[in-house]
């Protein structure tokens, strides 16, 4: 079903590390560190600026694969890796994609499931590589059955 | 601890016991993540998906679990990040984050993390690689 899929990217999307969204994504984490949200506290850190915390990459938008459906209800998120070259600074550019690196399905307790892997990344207006994120979406043979109708 | 050069081989960070988990806590995630899926925030569409309840975004798990290593963001940066979701977090449910640093290298601190609820299972677990400047 994903098989024929796999390889397919997205177009590259800017995003901004915005300021404002930062602080309501700490929050609602609670981390609230001086190093993400306030201005000077990051001008005397050793990066001279604020950063991002690891997580904050869920909100980018990263294009859509033209042609894939991934349904809301029914999917088990399995598993997810952040991988990072250097921080995200606050305020910063990033051209965000996402690219289906690979579909296969197991046996498992419940029938068959299906494993979904995406991998995004998030990089320099230059095209150099600041984070790429894995995950693995698990689809229960219930909903792939309701898919492949 | 105020410093990550004083950690030795299988000691543990300071752990961090949340709140209970409430509502308001997920629709602040879903506010700020973009993640609305409702088997976070709505009763009737987590029963309709066959949960027993609204469920926490394993991602404001994974999200809560990295500010063990916020204290130590000047010493060394996050290269890595590896979780593996394990179970499902529900409303008022207790978590605790957990950090043990595994190895070290003059580079590298590799650490093995866990959330675990009040019943002393994992929900999530996996691995996090600080990239150290010195």
């Amino acid at each position: 079903m994903y098989k024929d899929q796999i390889g397919s990217k997205s177009n590259k999307v800017k995003n901004i590390v915005e300021r404002g969204l930062i602080k309501k994504f700490a929050e609602s984490i609670g981390d609230s560190h001086p190093i993400f949200i306030n201005e000077e506290y990051g001008k005397q850190s050793r990066y001279g600026q604020n950063i991002a915390p690891p997580t904050f990459p869920r909100v980018f938008d990263y294009g859509d694969i033209d042609g894939l459906y991934l349904p809301n209800v029914g999917l088990i998120h399995g598993e997810q890796v952040y991988h990072y070259v250097r921080p995200l600074f606050v305020g910063e550019e990033v051209y965000c994609y996402t690219e289906l690196v690979d579909y296969y399905e197991k046996k498992g307790g419940n029938g068959l499931l299906g494993f979904v892997i995406l991998k995004r990344y998030g990089e320099e207006p230059e095209g150099k590589i600041i984070f790429t994120e894995s995950q693995t979406i698990i689809i229960s043979e219930t909903v792939r059955k309701e898919l492949v109708r | 601890m105020n410093s990550l050069v004083e950690l030795k081989t299988s000691e543990a960070l300071e752990e961090i016991t949340l709140e209970p988990v409430s509502r308001i806590d997920l629709i602040k995630y879903a506010g700020a993540s973009g993640d609305f899926n409702p088997i976070h925030t709505i009763d009737d569409e987590a029963k309709k998906a066959g949960l027993p309840g609204i469920i926490a975004h394993g991602m404001w798990t994974m999200g809560n679990l990295s500010k063990l290593f916020t204290p130590y963001l000047e010493e060394a940066f996050i290269q890595e990040y590896q979780i593996r979701f394990a179970g499902m977090v529900f409303l008022d449910d207790v978590i605790t984050l957990k950090a043990v640093l595994q190895e070290s290298s003059e580079k590298y601190l590799y650490f093995k993390v866990a959330a675990v609820n009040q019943n002393g299972e994992e929900v999530i677990k996996g691995r996090v690689t600080l990239n150290k400047y010195n």
